[in-house]
């Protein structure tokens, strides 16, 4: 029981599916997030990574409700989250910084009024004094000068814009924030920066992060656990360190062989393991092991069945049939 | 260390890294300027919309304050006295002429108001019947298109923001009146109305402005919201997939505050612009239905039924005839100018 507390965030068997229509009248459900089980503690940062279209943002958007989940579900801080009543309470608690910054910033409004939003929403400010309060210390906590506050969002650059939308993400105090690839869009230099605000922000307010991203090296940083997914479904979950010494499924292994790595001798030594072939369409995705047509250790029971995600040693989870 | 002149020797006093004060001295900040101010300020940079914009004031002020203080009215024949025979001088005045007792007046010392375009046919003075009738066609302008965007904006954000299966009824049903040939609908209601209202707005001041008119209003409120309704939903779908609507929703935003705080604001431009351009259009549509004998009710004028009661007169008394025109071109044309000159200034994309 004392390990159900620990958890913020428990994910059970999460399906999101969504209905994409082929022809005129019939649609075909497009398997985006296939039954994906995790859960996040106090305090902790969940990493995730996985090329482009496996359903990594699905994740996260369905873990804040933004999406319907197709079944499965979603616990937080021990109670699951079902009716509209349920979901309200979650939204003041859980939030969720977004990967452009210019096109999650409205340009009608100012920097003010994008960052008191959710308070304006919830009405959680008591008067104005107080929302203008509220906002600088925000604005504070970001790194934001105060004169700002009365501008448009197009003034700003991309590193600043994404600055206002961590402030509007704090503005509720929340527990939870979902990160999706938040510094991807931002040049390197600002990356470190705003990835260094983000392990400030948690030590001070004691956040918890579902941090997503396709930058390997970013995730490392930041993350205390690791989860690699791939067409939908996680195939490998560990602690950032060992995920990234001893990766055990064979589709984490050679993204992790694609890490560029600073010093050139240990990179030429380096093998990488280059896969052939593309990501299949999740529309029509392999039978039992979707990595399988991709695999170099792929056998006949692969195409069979789906391989659990398996505890292959304390705390480090795989889902393939040869470990 | 003395320097020559020539010397390549580089002062390092100049490289010292500059001091936070001076380094604030170097920041200025950029005035905040607002998507709106910088809509205001390539307008002003158009001569044409400038213009136009000063004319439609003109009219429209003159249309509203000319009546206030003019000293005949709309509807008084000059030479209608009462217990008098009816002084036959006053019809048919050409611009500038006196009738027959007030030609006396002026002898005796007194200043009469002079009969700028003259009088018409039943010595009614013309000049106030025109301003007049700008401020029926300009109110039938206005009014209509405020039907037009209240209906268009309701229909076509909610059918956008909804989406699915309600959106697509909705446009069907668009789809349906876009075919309804407008013409012959106006004319139809117009002569049922004409039945139903007739009684109901005895006594009340829409009497004066008569049923035909309401009609007028109804069809806009029928017919004519659908094109404006399918621009605001097509603006709706395209915005309602940025990333702000998702974080509103994402902070709990229900639909009527994704609406309100992030759609609306942001189709603010498209609704102003094409609400500039259906004005003339109503302007135009009224004139010519009252051209035809649809429109205001008799003593009340309007500029097409100005035109249209010209036309018995034409030989001998043309200019009557073609004030009217002249007005109704004046502002159709510069209402479609400056509408042109807003989309310009507030929506540069669409402008290449």
């Amino acid at each position: 029981m004392s390990e159900k507390s620990e958890n913020l965030v428990e994910i059970r068997h999460l399906k999101e599916y969504f209905n994409v229509n082929v022809g005129f009248f019939r649609s075909k459900p497009l398997k985006a997030v296939d039954d994906v089980s995790f859960s996040i503690k106090k305090g902790e940062t969940l990493g995730l990574v996985g090329e482009s279209g496996c359903g990594k943002t699905t994740v996260g958007r369905t873990i804040l409700n933004l999406y319907k989940p197709t079944s499965g579900e979603i616990i937080y801080d021990g109670k699951p989250i079902k009716t509209k009543n349920d979901i309200r309470e979650f939204r003041k608690k859980a939030t969720m910084v977004f990967q452009d910054p210019y096109s999650s910033l409205n340009p009608r409004m100012t920097v003010s009024d994008i960052i008191a939003e959710p308070l304006d929403i919830h009405k959680m400010s008591p008067s104005k004094e107080a929302r203008r309060e509220r906002i600088l210390e925000l604005m504070g906590y970001v790194g934001l000068n105060s004169e700002h506050a009365s501008r448009y969002a197009h003034e700003f650059s991309g590193g600043q814009r994404q600055r206002i939308g961590i402030a509007r993400a704090l503005a509720i105090d929340p527990e939870f924030i979902v990160c999706d690839e938040p510094v991807s869009a931002l040049d390197v230099s600002i990356q470190a920066q705003v990835i260094n605000m983000f392990d400030e922000l948690q030590e001070k307010l004691g956040l918890t992060y579902l941090f997503i991203a396709h930058d390997l090296l970013v995730v490392r940083h930041i993350s205390d656990r690791i989860a690699v997914m791939y067409l939908g479904k996680m195939v490998e979950l560990a602690d950032a360190k060992e995920i990234y010494d001893h990766p055990q499924h064979p589709y984490s292994k050679s993204l992790l062989s694609a890490v560029p790595v600073p010093d050139p001798k240990t990179a030429r030594s380096n093998k990488r393991i280059v896969l052939s072939g593309d990501i299949p369409s999740p529309l029509n995705a392999p039978s039992g092991c979707p990595f399988r047509t991709r695999c170099a250790h792929a056998t006949k029971k692969c195409a069979e069945s789906m391989p659990e995600l398996k505890e292959i040693s304390s705390g480090h989870f795989a889902a393939c049939h040869i470990l | 260390m003395d320097k020559k002149a020539f010397s390549a020797h580089v002062d390092m006093e100049d490289f010292i890294p500059a001091t936070d004060k001076e380094k604030e001295y170097m920041v200025s900040m950029r005035p905040s300027t607002t998507f709106f101010k910088d809509g205001i300020k390539r307008l002003k940079k158009n001569k044409v919309a400038v213009v136009s914009f000063f004319v439609i004031l003109i009219i429209t002020l003159s249309a509203i304050f000319v009546p206030m203080f003019w000293p005949y009215s709309y509807d008084q024949m000059l030479g209608m006295m009462p217990g008098q025979p009816v002084d036959n001088s006053f019809l048919n005045l050409t611009p500038f002429k006196y009738g027959k007792s007030e030609l006396s007046r002026i002898e005796a010392g007194e200043h009469i108001v002079p009969h700028i375009f003259g009088t018409d046919s039943q010595g009614r003075d013309y000049f106030i019947r025109v301003v007049y009738g700008t401020r029926i066609s300009l109110a039938v302008g206005f009014f209509a298109s405020i039907i037009v965007l209240i209906i268009g904006l309701t229909v076509g954000s909610v059918s956008g923001y909804a989406g699915g299966k309600t959106d697509l009824i909705i446009m069907r049903i668009v789809d349906m009146i876009y075919s309804l040939p407008d013409m012959l609908m106006v004319i139809l209601l117009a002569s049922v109305l004409k039945l139903v209202l007739e009684n109901a707005l005895e006594g009340t001041v829409l009497s004066k402005i008569g049923s035909n008119i309401i009609s007028l209003f109804v069809v806009f409120g029928l017919l004519y919201w659908v094109s404006m309704a399918r621009l605001i939903r097509g603006q709706i779908l395209s915005l309602k997939e940025q990333e702000y609507v998702l974080a509103a929703r994402a902070a709990g935003a229900g639909g009527k505050w994704v609406i309100f705080k992030h759609l609306i604001p942001n189709c603010f431009s498209v609704i102003i612009i094409s609400t500039a351009l259906q004005i003339p259009s109503a302007i135009f549509t009224e004139s010519y239905l009252s051209f035809l004998g649809l429109g205001v009710n008799a003593p009340m004028p309007s500029l097409g039924s100005l035109a249209s009661d010209a036309l018995n007169g034409l030989t001998s008394y043309p200019y009557r005839l073609v004030i009217p025109a002249i007005v109704i071109s004046l502002i159709v044309l510069s209402l479609n100018l400056f509408g042109d000159g807003l989309r310009d200034a507030f929506d540069p994309k669409l402008n290449s």
